[in-house]
Order: structure tokens, then C-alpha cells, then sequence
């Protein structure tokens, strides 16, 4: 059994597309992520799935079911809202219970559904409280059980953890994550931050100006990113402007050149590099074909590794060295290194390296 | 920077605050002066005859009659007022549409509007010879200088009170837990009593609290529409009026002071339930 598809998603507001012809599917069982900047579509693409939102076009289905037509109350979905949309006039029970009620259960099968979840989600002793008396993190769990209550096929999330504080938030990612392969309810969870997808998802969708940039898992989006988009987006990337030349690869400013073109990108052609900081070493052969000369700019301090700026050529360029290999090299600010990447992904710079540079500069992926 | 603590300190001490003791004294002053003094000379005066003649004086026929056409049509406009009022808030609160702005501008313009304009602005429309009246009397309505028109009247000058206490209460509230509710198999008419009404509750409360107030003194617009023929279209206000021109002092004081008494209990009453609410407001 499938658990959540969606086919050729698409959702106008006015003039402006926010959803452009969207299509995936999640295994059942699976906790997935809908990754992407704000205004990506994200949210919208979720909101279609619960039936809050109709689309212009495209079939949703849910185990393996059309629903597209069917009414929200008839969904079976469970909704988690980012400012937790609770009943402010009664109890944490009278919460989860809600569905329960206008479900009919009886009575008793609604007290111990109550109790269970209450017992789910770490609230015990809390259940006479009012949602004003709770604080956030608390306030977003009754929320999760108020959504689990009445046993829905798929859980849908939407940015849960988008209002808490830091450290509220990085324990109920990995709580809730606990509490998914405990009760393997199909879910989608929409997030703007990559670290949270990473860390808790077994699938990662990314969104970007309401497409499906890539879908795969972190290791996938992050090792092999099919686009510029996804590699800045999903983690620090480094963006190094060069030029093909001679069927290898030259870094802008610099003589040398690295490595032999892999891709079909004719002679000529300027490309822009994207390497992680994590990806990059330094070189203590500079004899190596691909040591590239760098002048130390910066160096941090960040206690298991050393954050090292290093003007290569013409870019700016953040590497992470670790803290023993750092310290051996001897290195300070001012001294020459050779730099060399352990893996990068080449993208043409059709529209010209500065405009993705400034883009990326404007979305805030890059310094 | 290393100032500012001790004028936190001068500012905060309680010995020499005398700003704080003016401000206090003037409204102690203004209350007694606007409120109390009043209140206790309608007193005065609906004793100073002793209370014979204020029983005699209420349970006159007339103003017996006047009490319950009061009570009737506060009656009518809060039930009316209620609905139509919460309708009016969804609808600004929810809907989009053009001329919303507008319509939201408008709501206001019985507060600016003088009652007797009203008054007059009915008669005009809904007298025998006005385009809506005149259709009326064809089929033998009478709504000028009699009781629809008089409700009329006090529905048009209380109109916003529900809708401008419950509009800010809804927006606030916000789309989601009603969204919330749906998502949990609760049909609109159930979203709508078990999630929006309570959560409108007090606006609701004080919104009407507000209706009935203004229903029970509304003087101007009645006054006009109703021409205040005794024991037909005489509200307690315009008895009152009534009794003081006439020089009846005892009557028209006796009859203030317990639509003051109301007014009074109704508030408190208010103030009480609103003390009750506490837990569940953050």
C-alpha cells in the first residue's frame, strides 16, 4: 500500500503560481519532509493534501485512494498547525478529544484514547490544563495528539517546530522522529530548515518557487544535489565562479586548472563550482594537479574543527578543516595553502555566475 | 549608561510620586462629580416625597406600560442586534469582496450620526408618504409613530456595538482553529458552536451588554419616530421626559433611578462574569 501521492499539483493565487505542477509520492509508513524558502509553495502543496486549500488542477490520493474530491471532514488526515491552532476555551483532554466527540465514540473509548495519548506525548498531569497555562513546546505536543486522536491515515505538519525557540525545537524534531518509528503514521512535515529535514526525515522533497527541485533521501540531496538551488539550500555551500578551458576546469583568477571536464560543457563556457566547506582540504603536496594556491583570510575557532576563509582566485571560500589536521599544518592568517576538493558539482553559468551569486547572496544561502 | 539605574531608582520611588497621586485625585474628582453626585441627587429627589408617591408613581398604568414597551424593545434589538451583528464580524472578518472597506467604514456611522437625524431620516422613508411607508400603509402597516418603527430606530443606533466588540475578538482568533476543527470531522454548524462562538464569547457578552444599555436609554431617535403617545408609543425614557416637563418630578425621578439601577446591575453583573473567565486567556 502507497501513502501519500499527489500528480501534477497546481494552485494559482491570482497571477502568482504557487504551486506549479507538483508530483510525488511517499511511501507508507514514511516520515517525509517538504523542504524549502518561504514562499516556496510548501505549505500550500501541504494544505492541499488536508483539503484546506483547492487546487486548480491534479489528483491527491492517500492509501492509494482519489480523494481529490472528497471533503475535508472525510480526509482521515491529521493537521499540525506551526502556531498550534488550539481550543483556547477548553482543556488539554477536551482538545484531543474533539475529534473523538464529533466522531462519536463512546464514552469510555474516548477516556482511554485521551489517557493514552496524554501518556503518548509526556503530558501527564496536564490534563485540566488550559493551552494559555502551557508553554510552546508543550502547547505543539497537545497539538500532535489532538491531530493522532482519532487514528488518521497520514499525519501532515506544518512547519511544527516553526515557533518554537532553539533548543525547544532541535528536542521535539528528534522527539517527534522517536515518536514515529514508534507509531509509523504516514507523515509530511513542511520546513524551511535543512538541518531539521535532515535529521529527521527518511525522505526530503525539495520545494522551490512551488516545483519539486529534487526528491531523495539526506544523504541524496546532499551529496548528489541536481541543481544549484539544492545544493546551496541544503546545507553550506561554497560558490567559486570558473571557466571551462580546454576540456578542464579553471577557477576563475587563478593559473591552474583542476581536473578534467566531466560534463558535455563546451570550451569557453564560465560555470560556477559548488563545493561544502566539509568537502575541502588542505593540500601539503602542491605539486597535486589540483592544489589550488589560497591565501588564509580568516580563521575560527569551533571546537571540534577549524572554520578556515581562504581567497582562492577571485571568490571568497569557507572550508572546514579538522581540528588535528589544522593544527599540524601550522598554518596562520596571511600564509599560502593549497586547497583541494574532495567532491564538487559543476552547473553552467548560463545566465552568468554574478546574477546566481547575487541570488544566492539576496536568498541569504551564502555570505 | 552606568547613570541610569539610580533615576530608575528616583522614578520609582513611591515617596515622592506626586504625579501619580494628581492623576489619581482627578479621576476620584471627575467620577464624583460626573457620576456619583448625580446618581445620588436623582435619589434625593425620587425620595424627597416620600415613597408612597414613587410606588404610586410606577405603578401607574402609564408607566407601567412604558416599562414593558422598554423591555420589549430592548428585547427585539438584542435578539436581532445579536445575530445580525455576529454575522456582519464573520462575514467582514472572513469573506473578501469588494467594497468591504467600505461596508467596514460604514458600520460606525450610527455612533456619528445624531439620533434625532435618524429619527427623522426614518420618518422621511418609512412615514406614510415615504417610498418604503407608503408601501406599508397600502397593506395597513403602520410603522411610523408606532412600536416597528420604534424598534427601527433603536436597531439602527445600536447596530454596531456587537459587530465592533466581536470583529477584533475574531480576527485575532484566526482561520486555523476553525480550519483545525474541520480537519477533525466537524461540520461547519459544529465548527461554528463548539470552536468561533466560544471563542467570541466575551466580545459577544459585551457587545450585547452595550445593545441593552443603549436600548433601554436610547431617548433622540425614538423620541422623533415615535411622536410618545401614552400607553402606545411611550418608552420609560420619554415618560420620564414626559413626567419632568409636566413638572413631576417624583415621577420622572423614581422611574430614572431604576432604569439606572438596571443599567448599574447590568454592568456589575458584566464585571463579574468577565473576573470568572481568568484561565483559559492568555
Amino acid at each position: 500500500m502507497s501513502g501519500i501521492r499527489v500528480e501534477n499539483l497546481t494552485k494559482k493565487f491570482g497571477d502568482f503560481s504557487a504551486v506549479d505542477n507538483v508530483s510525488f509520492e511517499t511511501k507508507e509508513g514514511e516520515l517525509a519532509a517538504l523542504l524549502g524558502p518561504s514562499g516556496s509553495g510548501k505549505s500550500t502543496i501541504l494544505r492541499i493534501i488536508a483539503g484546506l486549500e483547492i487546487p486548480d488542477n491534479g489528483q491527491i490520493y492517500l492509501t492509494g485512494k482519489d480523494v481529490t474530491e472528497l471533503r475535508i471532514q472525510k480526509r482521515k488526515v491529521g493537521f499540525v498547525f506551526q502556531h498550534y491552532a488550539l481550543f483556547k476555551h477548553m482543556t488539554v483532554e477536551k482538545n484531543i478529544a474533539f475529534g473523538l466527540e464529533i466522531q462519536k465514540w463512546n464514552k469510555t473509548q474516548i477516556t482511554k484514547k485521551v489517557a493514552e495519548l496524554i501518556d503518548l506525548v509526556k503530558l501527564n498531569g496536564y490534563g485540566k490544563h488550559y493551552p494559555a497555562q502551557l508553554s510552546g513546546g508543550q502547547r505543539q505536543r497537545v497539538a500532535l495528539a489532538r491531530a493522532l486522536a482519532p487514528e488518521p491515515q497520514v499525519l501532515l505538519l506544518d512547519e511544527p517546530f516553526g515557533s518554537l525557540d532553539a533548543k525547544v525545537r532541535k528536542n521535539l524534531a528528534s522527539w517527534i522522529r522517536n515518536l514515529h518509528d514508534r507509531i509509523h503514521v504516514t507523515s509530511i512535515f513542511v520546513t524551511h530548515d535543512q538541518n531539521e529535514a535532515m535529521e529527521i526525515s527518511d525522505k526530503i522533497i525539495v520545494i522551490n518557487r512551488g516545483r519539486v527541485e529534487q526528491i531523495g533521501d539526506a544523504t541524496d540531496v546532499y551529496e548528489n544535489p541536481k541543481s544549484k538551488f539544492v545544493a546551496s539550500f541544503v546545507g553550506n555551500v561554497n560558490v567559486i565562479n570558473g571557466r571551462i578551458q580546454n576540456g578542464h576546469i579553471l577557477i576563475g583568477g587563478t593559473a591552474n586548472t583542476i581536473r578534467k571536464n566531466s560534463k558535455d560543457i563546451p570550451d569557453g563556457q564560465d560555470i560556477v563550482l559548488l563545493v561544502r566547506p566539509e568537502d575541502i582540504s588542505f593540500k601539503t603536496n602542491a605539486i597535486d594537479s589540483d592544489a589550488i594556491p589560497s591565501i588564509i583570510k580568516e580563521i575560527h575557532y569551533r571546537g571540534s574543527y577549524y572554520e578556515v576563509e581562504v581567497i582562492t582566485g577571485e571568490s571568497e571560500v569557507k572550508c572546514i578543516i579538522p581540528k588535528e589536521n589544522f593544527k599540524n599544518s601550522l598554518r596562520k592568517i596571511g600564509d599560502q595553502v593549497h586547497i583541494g576538493f574532495t567532491q564538487f558539482k559543476v552547473f553552467e553559468a548560463a545566465d552568468g555566475h554574478q546574477v546566481i551569486h547575487r541570488m544566492l547572496k539576496q536568498l541569504g544561502y551564502i555570505e | 549608561m552606568e547613570a541610569e539605574p539610580e533615576s530608575v531608582e528616583l522614578i520609582r520611588n513611591p515617596k515622592i510620586n506626586w504625579g501619580k497621586r494628581i492623576l489619581i485625585s482627578i479621576v476620584l474628582l471627575w467620577f464624583l462629580l460626573m457620576i456619583i453626585v448625580p446618581l445620588l441627587e436623582i435619589i434625593r429627589e425620587a425620595c424627597s416625597r416620600g415613597t408612597g408617591i414613587i410606588k404610586a408613581s410606577l405603578i401607574s398604568p402609564e408607566s407601567a406600560h412604558a416599562f414593558w414597551l422598554t423591555l420589549f424593545i430592548t428585547f427585539g434589538t438584542v435578539i436581532i442586534n445579536t445575530i445580525l451583528g455576529t454575522i456582519l464580524a464573520i462575514v467582514l472578518a472572513k469573506q473578501k469582496f469588494k467594497g468591504k472597506l467600505f461596508l467596514e467604514s460604514l458600520i460606525d456611522l450610527p455612533f456619528a450620526v445624531s439620533p434625532v437625524v435618524a429619527g427623522f431620516m426614518f420618518i422621511i422613508l418609512f412615514g406614510p408618504q415615504g417610498w418604503i411607508g407608503s408601501w406599508f400603509s397600502s397593506v395597513n402597516i403602520k410603522i411610523i409613530y408606532a412600536v416597528p418603527g420604534m424598534l427601527i430606530a433603536t436597531l439602527f443606533v445600536t447596530l454596531p456595538f456587537v459587530a465592533r466588540e466581536v470583529l477584533p475578538v475574531l480576527r485575532e482568533f484566526g482561520p486555523e482553529p476553525e480550519e483545525a476543527a474541520s480537519i477533525l470531522g466537524a461540520s461547519q454548524w459544529q465548527t461554528f458552536w463548539k470552536v468561533t462562538l466560544p471563542s467570541i464569547k466575551w466580545g459577544l457578552v459585551y457587545g450585547i451588554t452595550l445593545t441593552i444599555a443603549r436600548s433601554i436609554g436610547e431617548f433622540g431617535a425614538v423620541l422623533v419616530v415615535s411622536g410618545s403617545i401614552i400607553n402606545k408609543t411611550q418608552t420609560a425614557t420619554l415618560r420620564i421626559h414626559d413626567q419632568f416637563t409636566d413638572f413631576n418630578y417624583s415621577g420622572a425621578f423614581s422611574a430614572a433611578l431604576i432604569l439606572a439601577v438596571v443599567s448599574f446591575l447590568l454592568l456589575n453583573i458584566i464585571q463579574h462574569l468577565y473576573k470568572k473567565k481568568g484561565k483559559y486567556v492568555s
